[in-house]
């Protein structure tokens, strides 16, 4: 949104922007530190294991890749719902913010798959460093995944109830921000765990 | 100074909300999902191996880049959102790499 529809709706702040937006944003870089910080403790921890199972005998690289583009078409999914709102179609916000929705809770199911089957193949939180750093970093994304899904949910209702329109569109580009970072965030894993071993 | 001009704001050359079009993101689309296929068709190739880690970073970089600038706007955005946003992740990608060389690199050089 550009200033000056931001000032149309919003009373004037000292940079102009809505504060919304910009402790989102805020908020948004906090989450990169605590991903981060996952992300090391699983890089330096990596190939440390003394008992298995390891990467090479576990990952599903052909599972993980299908995860990897529905993830990224729920992300042009949610860009296309926000240009919807903004232009007022009713119809293309349902339809959009559904998919979105469908499409993460597609992918919390291949996690939820994969984490099934590497538990019934040995790896468990516990078993070696591999496990308990693997499942704590894709854990907590899917946990952020899963906050997202419910979130689009409510915006979907929302929608459905005709309370989303140009407006309020601001509620919806923030909910996209969380969503898109969610996808970031498993673009670097899904090179760092399963592509780069 | 308008609070536009304080602000850092782009231009809304992208019609609605300055925001890019239907079209911008299914190209966007389609070259995300381009990337992912070359990362996964290297990952599968034994004569890339020994250049597999720059390419798959290389990959990556650019697909989160697409992202951030067109699905989440930071392109057509004020320029105080990239820096909100980039300034800790720089220092994130300093802590892995500092944890990286320290419990990785250097216990290499270390006398027995």
């Amino acid at each position: 949104m550009s200033s000056a529809a931001a000032h149309a709706e919003h009373p004037p702040t000292a940079t102009g922007l809505q504060t919304l937006k910009l402790g989102f944003w805020t908020f948004l870089g906090s989450e990169t530190l605590f991903f981060g910080s996952l992300i090391s403790t699983y890089m330096v921890y990596k190939r440390r294991s003394v008992t298995g199972p390891t990467t090479h005998e576990i990952l599903n690289i052909p599972l993980t890749s299908i995860s990897t583009l529905v993830l990224l078409t729920s992300s042009l999914m949610m860009v296309l719902a926000l240009a919807a709102v903004q232009r007022g179609e009713r119809r293309g916000a349902v339809i959009w913010l559904l998919s979105t929705a469908a499409l993460g809770s597609l992918f919390l199911s291949f996690q939820a798959y994969e984490f099934t089957s590497f538990y019934h193949e040995g790896l468990t939180l516990s078993v070696n460093l591999f496990g308990s750093s693997f499942f704590v970093l894709t854990g907590f994304h899917g946990a952020h995944v899963t906050i997202g899904v419910f979130w689009l949910l409510v915006l979907w209702v929302q929608a459905v109830r005709g309370r989303l329109g140009p407006a309020n569109a601001l509620a919806v580009e923030v909910a996209g921000l969380y969503w898109h970072f969610v996808d970031i965030v498993w673009i670097v894993i899904f090179t760092l765990v399963y592509l780069i071993q | 100074m308008s609070a536009e001009a304080a602000g850092g704001a782009r231009p809304a050359a992208h019609g609605a909300e300055g925001h890019p079009g239907y079209k911008t993101y299914l190209l966007v689309a389609a070259v995300l999902g381009i990337i992912t296929a070359a990362e996964v068709a290297v990952f599968y190739i034994p004569a890339l191996a020994a250049a597999l880690v720059p390419i798959l970073l290389t990959l990556s970089t650019g697909k989160f880049i697409l992202v951030v600038m067109f699905y989440m706007h930071l392109k057509f955005d004020s320029r105080i959102f990239t820096g909100v946003f980039v300034a800790p992740l720089l220092l994130a990608m300093a802590v892995v790499v500092s944890l990286i060389i320290l419990f990785r690199v250097l216990p290499a050089y270390s006398p027995p």
